[in-house]
Parts: structure tokens; C-alpha cells; sequence
């Protein structure tokens, strides 16, 4: 039996769609499934899209130069100032959204790195197994029981003040193993299964393996984790710029926040300087986290809260009216 | 004639999902009568295990029960207030779950999931509760000691034996099995089935036994119904279900179970694939499958006539 | 009269052993055995089935001739040369190609993120059994071949929108994609469902009459393992036991273990108790240094010799062996 007997003569072959177009095709179709129906996709998704494009055009939509003295201190929002001055007379609502730029290229930046690592340890330790699955728990466990925050606190002290660049380099670093622990287990999962043994009896090489039949099942959880870095990342730039251990020249959000702390903002009623970059951090943070519980629904559709759901609602409803239970 | 202790009216169940309404159960009408073995087989898709839920009333979001009476002893299970509903569970009818393995708890010992059961419904002493879990095991062939072994510690074999035990504990009148031997090896199964016939014969109950084994269902059940595709389609004494089928689709299932004695001959189970719920055709849900669909098949859905006393069938050819 | 053809020995097992660590105890490594001693001969366009409970260590066996295990100890030879020298010279690929597998996951056996296409197309490509330009002619006549029509429709599709049968026929494509002599089929149709089973062994059946194949059909079901081989070998904690054609050891078993198996199997009208023959027994952990047939502890002829040494080999008629000590 040789396969040019199997190949078929009787089919007239049609343009079969190749790989590429049909996985662009379903990856539309995938992203516009996620938003039906979604409704903390929807939301995420629009409070996220508005807060990157501030970002993205700050200098565009900013209507004085952040830096600079523009105008007298703790002046309160109105027609020219929209978010008021700080003490030293700048625009508020420039400097959030050029601080918008800083803290969400550090988080981002610390999400990646983190993410990189972590995906690098959890599916090389997962799949390989043995002698190296046990040095990278090893490494992992190191990790993960350094305290960030005050190790950042302690290492900005000691450097004096630290660039926005280090801190992103030094949050990547250490937030990985708890992404790397979830990475590994899923990894562990796929691999025993049939299709992996398939591939390896197959002759397909382990670097194949590992980027085409492995990662594409994770890219939900990969993606998830990333998000949640993300979240975490903002939060401590913020807090260590609040604490003064960032570039206080720089404008960032948690620079706002050390500038607004230092001047008494709140307790001399300008209200303004304190509360806008920490409105800004809070929207930020849970635009992402309905982005991160969305993504949950796909990976487990019984989390699914779409319209079939209040569907199911009314009928559960009717059926117990019916029978006398309500 | 006695009265029958469980009765199902017309029972539908639906599940709702994103891609659309699938009735899981649609129009199921049977009767258990006490000390009956009834067996409904069926592959998966075909709602059997969908109608054990229902009579137990533990099927969860997004099924629901649109209509349909079950009747226990004269008492609609499903307008059972709550509490009704906790003291009809286990104490009427209990139920032994597909992956018993996996219906045991792994972080207590089997002895305090005996007793919770028993606690839970009986106001009696722990000594008591204790003494009762010894008696329950050591009836299914269990050593007492083992009250204080965890599941792992336990066979596959044993694992089923404590689920029936903790099934038995409240002595109920009814117990549904939802395919207890399938995961199980076959003289591990034998084992478990000299037991049930033993346990049986003690106490008396109905047994709802649910499988797609239909050699094992006409050795244990008196009678026998078989679904498909959310409808009854076939429904009569075990001896004549098994030898004698009606239905097209049984007789193709009875025809998928190669034997061991007997001649050696190309057997054929039946083509295609089992119809998917969301998309089901006008007339017979077997249409696309079956040997002798004729033309009144694609337009009207067959009833399920009464071909003789206690024998059904749902067939337009019958 | 017809010349009796010597069947051509595609794979031939002698004396297979496999041993896995258990752990450590008192400092030094413990083993226990999952196939011992175990020897047969699978032929070209022959199928042998090998019925075992859980624990009889032959899905193990088949691992090991798929060499995703390594072997302990015995020998292995693939068409006449030692596995050892085959896999040197012709390259462990190419022993890949020729010795396919088909699990029992339907599930599990495709990954979800790739068509249906991905998955018959790659070993294609690997094994240069196709090329870029007559692939897609290729795939679709396998798909052909397997009976999952439309075929275009089928390729595009993806492994959840596919049925456990139809799953299963597309790893049987893509077993047979790379033109294989011996497939190797661990359970393949235990997670379907029962009316789709026949046409899955029916399919297999034909494959073997029609292209030669050597069939190695593992199962727990011995009404289908006399449907689908003209050979059948049980085994009990990686031993085999009784072995030889399919009809001599389902009709007329002679070892009380391949008795029991058969004295278990539900029998449609006979309700009410049954009793077995042997005694209810734990499945024993073999270890290296066990001693004595397995079947020992349950068997009801059993000898003060069966816990001292596993029996030798008794041939009872032609083509019909049994290890027993008491027969």
C-alpha cells in the first residue's frame, strides 16, 4: 500500500484554506464571541481601550505642559484647569495622563518579564521533568517566598533613588513564581496526554513540541497571568513612588500620589491632587481585573453568565410557579 | 396489581445553553413497581442519566423540569418543598454514581462518611451511627475493621461495595445506579453483582439500573427501557427487550455486542453517529441511522404504543 | 492442494521483561515487575489480541514496543533483525513509522488546538510520505479511506467539534498516514460508545485484510477480542498465560484464569448468583524476586508447586499453549 493508491481520485480538491487564514478567521470570531454577551469584557475591555488611548496620546490631549508651572497652586477644577492644580501649580489632568504613560509602560514592561520567566520555567520543568523539573522548583520556591515590596523598598533605599526602568526589571523578577507554579501544572496535565506521546513517538522534536503542541493550550492562562502581573506591577510602582523611593522628578501616578502626600493636599481641602491619580490606579486596575475574569468564563464555560443563563432563570422560575413552589 | 412505588408522567428536561434549548428528556413516561429491577439503556447522549438526576432532583444549572410529574408513593417529588425534599433524599431513594471512586471524599476515612449520612437523618448516637456503619459494611462484604481506612486505601472493587453500603445506610425503597460497574473489571463486577442479588433478596428495594451493558442488564433487570436521543423508544420485559426486540435501534444495539459463543460472523452496529441534541431532525430523532426509515418517519414523531400488555414500543413500522 | 504458507513474522517478542522503580526502601532502590517473561509472534496481516484486567501490564508491553519505555530485558525483533540493530541502521524514525499507535482517549489523542488537517498532515510532512504540492490530496484520500465524509468539511474541522468515533477513525488515519506494517491498538474502542464500536473494529478488519497490516489489539473484552483476531493471549500481572488461536482459548479455555474471565461475563437471562470458581484475591504487586505463579493466591487447582516456580510452557494443541502446573 503506498499512499498515491489512497490519494483520492474522485475528489476534485477545492482551495483548501490554508492554516494561516483560518486561524486569523478564528481568532476574529473567537474575539468577537468573547465580548457577546460578556458584560465585564465589555466594560474591561471599553474602560481599558479609553485609558490606553489617554495614554498613548497624552501629549496630544493634554492641555498644559505637565512639568511645568502653569498656573497658582491648588487651584480647583474648572473650565481651564479640568482636574485642578497641585501645590506646585501644575495641571492635574496633563499629569495624570502623562503619569499614565510611566506607570503603565513600567507595569507592562514587569509583566512581560515576569511572564517570559514564567512561562520559560513552568513548561521547561513541566515537560522535561526529573532532575530539571526539581532545580527550577527549587528556584521557584526561592522566589517566591521574597518579599517584594519590601525588598524593592529596602533595594531603592539603598540605591538611593531607582529609575523607573530598574523597578520594572526588579518587579518582573520577582512576581514569576506564582505564574511559573500554574504554568507548571497545566503543562503537566498536557503532557501525559496522548496527543503529546503521539507527537514525541512521531519523531517531532521537543523545541517543536513544547512551542506547537503545548503552548497553544496554554495561551489563556499565560494570558491571564500576565494581566494579573500587570495589576500587581501598577499597584507597587505606585506605592513605592507614593513612598518616595521612585523618581520624584519623573510623573508618574505614584509620583502624583508622593507630590499630593508631601503637600497635605487632602488635609488643606485640595481634594483633587490626591484622589485623581488614585481614581486613576483604582479604574486601571479593575478594568484589567474584568478583563482577567472574563477570560476565566472562556477557559470554563460553566462560569458563563451569558444571555442563556437568564433564559435558564426564567424558565427555573415558570417551572416552580407551576408547580406551586414559589 | 400492586401500586407502583415510583411513577414518571411525561417528564422533560431541558438544558439551556448558549448554542440553544437541548431536551435532554423528552416526554418519559414509566412506572418502577417495589422490588422491581429496571433497567433503561441507552449510549451517552440518550438522557438516562439526565432522568436519574431528575427523580432525585439533583440535576443542577442550566437544567430545568418545564413539565412532567414524578410520583413516589402517591408524592410529587418535584413540588417537594425543601425540607419534604431532604427527608425523601436517601432515606426513599438513594442514589450510586457512575465514578464511585470518585463520590468518596479522600480526606476522611470512609467510617465518618458512613456515619454523616446516617447522623444526618436519624437522630441517633454517634456509638450508634458507628455500630450501624460496621453492620452496613460487613453486609456488602467488607470488613468493619476498614471504617477507619481512606478511600485510596481501598481496590476499585471495594470503593463500589462502601458507595452501595452508604447507599443502603437509611435502608431506602428505591436506589438508582447510574452505571456502577462500567470502570470496574468483569470479575470485579460479578463480584459486585452476587452481592446486589444477595442484598436484594434482604431487603427488598427497586433498583433503576442504568447502563449501555444490555447483556448485563438481561441477566439483573426484570424490565428493560431503552432510550435514545431523550426519548423512550422502547420499553418491556427484560427476556423479550433482549430476544425479541421491537425497535429498530435495539435491535442494532443488541446486534453491536459481539458474543463469545456463537458463530463468528461480520456483525454490523449501527452507522453513523449519535444525534446531536441541539439539532434535532423533524419526525423520529433516529431517522438518520435507521435500516427502515420510510417517508412518514421525517414528518411525524412515532408514540410510544403499547404493542402488548406491558410491552412498548415507539416505532412508525409497528 | 494449497501449499501452507509459513506466515511472515512481522514482530516477534522472547522472554519480554519490565521493571519500574517503586522508590526507596531501607536505602536501596525496589522494583516491581509490570511484564514479565512474556513471548509472542505477530504475523504480517495478523491480528493478536491481548485480553487482561487492570494491572496485567499490557498496554506496559505495547509501550515498550513503541519503545516510549525502554525494555529490561528479553528480546525484540522487527522484521527478522534485533530491534537494537534496526533502530541503528534504519534510524529510530523510521521504527516509528513502521510501529504505530492508537490510544484509547479519543479525547486525548488530538490536540485541541489543531484541525483535523494539522493532525493527518504533520506525520505526512515528518515521514516525507507527502509533499507540499499533493498533501491535501493525500489527506483527504485518507479520510476517504477511514469513512469520515465530507472530507473537506472534515479537515477543516476541529477535534471538539468532532464525535468520540469520529475522533478515533482520525487517529486511525493518521496511523495509517505514514504506511505503517504493525499498529499497535491500546483499548481503542472502550471509551466509545457501543454502537459506534463495531464499526471501528469492522474498519480495523479491513485495513488488515486489505493492506497487510499486523494488528496488536489490546482490551479487557474478550467477546471482541475473538470478533476482531484470529489470535488471542491472556495475561495476568504482566503474564501471559494461556495464549494461542482465538477460538481454542474463548471455546475451550484450559487455564483457570482465562476460565474465570469467562465464567464472569454477564449472561443475558441467567440472573441470580453466580458464583466463581476462584477466591476472591487482591491483584499482587510482582516484583523481581517474586517467586511462583501469579494466580497462585485465588486459583482453585492450585499446587504446593505453583508458589515455588511460574510453569513452563505446555503446548495443548496446535496453536493453543497454556503455563499451568496443574492441568
Amino acid at each position: 500500500m503506498n499512499n498515491s493508491n489512497i490519494a483520492s481520485k474522485n475528489i476534485s480538491t477545492p482551495r483548501h484554506e490554508s492554516e494561516f487564514r483560518k486561524k486569523c478567521r478564528a481568532v476574529w470570531f473567537k474575539t468577537k464571541a468573547f465580548f457577546d454577551g460578556n458584560p465585564p469584557a465589555i466594560v474591561g475591555g471599553f474602560l481599558m481601550t479609553v485609558i490606553l488611548l489617554g495614554a498613548l496620546f497624552a501629549p496630544v490631549l493634554a492641555t498644559h505642559n505637565p512639568d511645568k508651572r502653569v498656573a497658582r497652586p491648588h487651584v480647583a477644577p474648572n473650565s481651564e484647569y479640568i482636574l485642578g492644580t497641585t501645590r506646585n501649580g501644575r495641571d492635574v489632568y496633563s499629569q495624570v495622563l502623562q503619569g499614565a504613560r510611566k506607570t503603565l509602560s513600567v507595569a507592562i514592561f514587569a509583566g512581560i518579564i515576569a511572564t517570559v520567566i514564567a512561562v520559560s520555567v513552568g513548561v521547561t520543568s513541566g515537560y522535561f521533568g526529573g532532575k530539571i523539573d526539581e532545580w527550577m522548583n527549587f528556584a521557584t520556591n526561592v522566589f517566591l517566598v521574597f518579599p517584594q515590596l519590601p525588598l524593592l523598598i529596602v533595594l531603592a533605599a539603598f540605591l538611593g533613588q531607582v529609575s523607573s526602568v530598574v523597578i520594572a526589571v526588579l518587579l518582573g523578577v520577582t512576581s514569576w513564581p506564582w505564574g511559573a507554579r500554574v504554568i507548571r501544572s497545566q503543562t503537566l496535565a498536557i503532557r501525559n496526554k496522548e496527543f503529546i506521546i503521539s507527537a514525541e513517538v512521531m519523531g517531532e522534536s521537543k523545541i517543536r513540541i513544547i512551542m506547537v503542541e503545548i503552548l497553544p493550550n496554554l495561551i489563556s492562562i499565560v494570558f491571564g497571568g500576565f494581566l494579573g502581573t500587570v495589576i500587581y506591577a501598577m499597584g507597587a510602582e505606585a506605592a513605592l513612588g507614593f513612598l518616595g523611593l521612585g523618581d520624584a522628578t519623573e510623573v508618574s501616578w505614584g509620583s502624583m500620589l508622593y507630590w499630593a502626600q508631601t503637600s497635605s493636599s487632602l488635609y488643606t481641602g485640595a481634594w483633587w491632587e490626591m484622589l485623581v491619580p488614585a481614581i486613576a490606579l483604582a479604574l486601571t486596575g479593575g478594568a484589567l481585573a474584568l478583563i482577567n475574569m472574563s477570560i476565566d468564563q472562556i477557559s470554563n464555560p460553566k462560569l458563563r453568565t451569558g444571555p442563556h443563563m437568564k433564559i435558564w432563570k426564567k424558565m427555573h422560575k415558570e417551572a416552580d410557579r407551576s408547580r406551586g413552589l414559589l | 396489581m400492586k401500586s407502583p412505588l415510583l411513577e414518571i408522567n411525561n417528564l422533560c428536561v431541558d438544558y439551556v445553553s448558549p448554542n440553544g434549548i437541548a431536551r435532554a428528556v423528552n416526554n418519559v413516561s414509566l412506572t418502577i413497581a417495589p422490588g422491581e429491577t429496571l433497567g433503561i439503556a441507552g449510549e451517552s447522549g440518550c438522557g438516562k442519566s439526565t432522568l436519574a438526576f431528575a427523580i432525585t432532583r439533583l440535576h443542577k444549572a442550566p437544567g430545568v423540569i418545564p413539565e412532567g410529574e414524578i410520583f413516589y408513593n402517591d408524592r410529587d417529588i418535584l413540588k417537594m418543598s425543601d425540607k419534604e425534599l431532604r427527608n425523601f433524599r436517601w432515606n426513599d431513594v438513594s442514589i450510586v454514581f457512575q465514578s464511585a471512586m470518585n463520590s468518596l471524599n479522600p480526606v476522611i476515612t470512609i467510617g465518618e462518611q458512613i456515619t454523616d449520612v446516617i447522623l444526618a437523618h436519624k437522630k441517633v448516637t454517634y456509638k450508634e451511627a458507628v455500630a450501624k456503619g460496621k453492620e452496613l459494611l460487613e453486609i456488602v462484604g467488607i470488613h468493619g475493621d476498614r471504617l477507619s481506612s481512606f478511600s485510596h486505601q481501598l481496590s476499585g472493587g471495594m470503593r463500589q461495595r462502601v458507595v452501595i453500603a452508604i447507599a443502603l445506610a437509611l435502608e431506602p425503597k428505591l436506589i438508582i445506579m447510574d452505571e456502577p460497574t462500567t470502570a470496574l473489571d468483569v470479575v470485579v463486577e460479578r463480584e459486585i453483582l452476587n452481592e446486589l442479588y444477595d442484598l436484594k433478596e434482604k431487603f427488598g428495594f427497586s433498583i433503576l439500573f442504568i447502563s449501555h451493558d444490555l447483556s448485563l442488564m438481561g441477566e439483573i433487570a426484570d424490565r428493560i427501557g431503552v432510550m435514545y436521543a431523550g426519548n423512550l423508544i422502547e420499553i418491556g420485559d427484560a427476556k423479550t427487550v433482549f430476544n425479541n426486540p421491537s425497535h429498530p435501534y435495539t435491535k442494532g444495539l443488541l446486534a453491536s455486542f459481539p458474543t463469545i459463543h456463537g458463530p463468528k460472523e461480520r456483525l454490523h452496529g449501527i452507522p453513523g453517529d449519535p444525534v446531536n441534541l441541539l439539532k434535532l431532525p423533524v419526525g423520529c430523532n433516529f431517522q438518520a441511522r435507521c435500516s427502515e426509515c420510510v417517508a412518514i418517519c421525517k414528518k411525524m414523531v412515532p408514540a410510544l404504543d403499547e404493542l402488548r400488555p406491558g410491552y412498548k414500543a415507539a416505532c412508525h413500522k409497528l | 492442494m494449497e501449499t501452507i504458507k509459513t506466515p511472515e513474522v512481522v514482530l516477534s517478542v522472547k522472554h519480554l521483561l519490565k521493571d519500574f522503580p517503586i522508590g526507596k526502601s531501607s536505602g536501596k532502590k525496589s522494583f516491581m515487575r509490570a511484564v514479565n517473561d512474556v513471548s509472542f509472534d505477530l504475523c504480517k496481516g495478523e491480528a493478536l489480541a491481548i485480553v487482561g484486567e487492570s494491572g496485567s501490564g499490557k498496554s506496559t508491553g505495547a509501550r515498550v514496543l513503541m519503545r516510549i519505555y525502554d525494555k529490561t530485558g528479553g528480546d525484540i525483533s522487527f522484521k527478522g533483525q534485533p530491534l537494537d540493530k534496526f533502530v541503528k541502521q534504519h534510524g529510530s524514525l523510521e521504527y516509528a513509522r513502521q510501529v504505530q499507535m492508537i490510544f484509547q482517549d479519543p479525547f486525548g489523542s488530538l490536540n485541541p488546538v489543531h484541525s483535523i488537517f494539522h493532525h493527518i498532515a504533520r506525520p505526512l510532512l515528518i515521514h516525507k510520505r507527502a509533499n507540499k504540492k499533493n498533501i491535501e490530496r493525500v489527506v483527504y484520500g485518507l479520510l476517504e479511506l477511514v469513512g469520515l465524509l465530507p472530507v473537506v468539511e472534515t479537515a477543516q474541522k476541529y477535534p471538539h467539534e468532532l464525535s468520540g468515533g469520529q475522533r478515533q477513525r482520525v487517529a486511525i488515519a493518521r496511523a495509517l498516514a505514514v504506511d505503517p506494517k504493525v499498529i499497535l491498538a491500546d483499548e481503542p474502542i472502550s471509551m466509545l460508545d457501543v454502537s459506534v464500536r463495531l464499526e471501528i473494529l469492522n474498519l480495523m478488519s479491513d485495513l488488515k485484510n486489505k493492506h497487510g497490516i499486523s494488528f496488536m489489539y489490546i482490551t479487557h473484552d474478550i467477546a471482541t477480542a475473538r470478533y476482531f483476531a484470529e489470535k488471542t493471549a491472556v495475561m495476568y500481572v504482566g503474564h501471559m498465560v494461556e495464549w494461542g488461536d482465538s477460538d481454542k482459548v474463548t471455546q475451550t479455555p484450559q487455564h483457570p484464569y482465562t476460565q474465570l474471565l469467562l465464567s464472569a461475563v454477564p449472561k443475558a437471562g441467567k440472573s441470580g448468583r453466580r458464583e466463581l470458581e476462584a477466591k476472591k484475591g487482591e491483584i499482587p504487586m510482582w516484583k523481581p524476586d517474586t517467586k511462583g505463579c501469579p494466580f497462585s493466591a485465588r486459583c482453585p487447582r492450585v499446587l504446593d508447586c505453583c508458589s515455588e516456580s511460574f510453569p513452563e510452557v505446555t503446548q495443548i494443541a496446535d496453536d493453543h499453549f497454556i503455563r499451568c502446573h496443574n492441568l
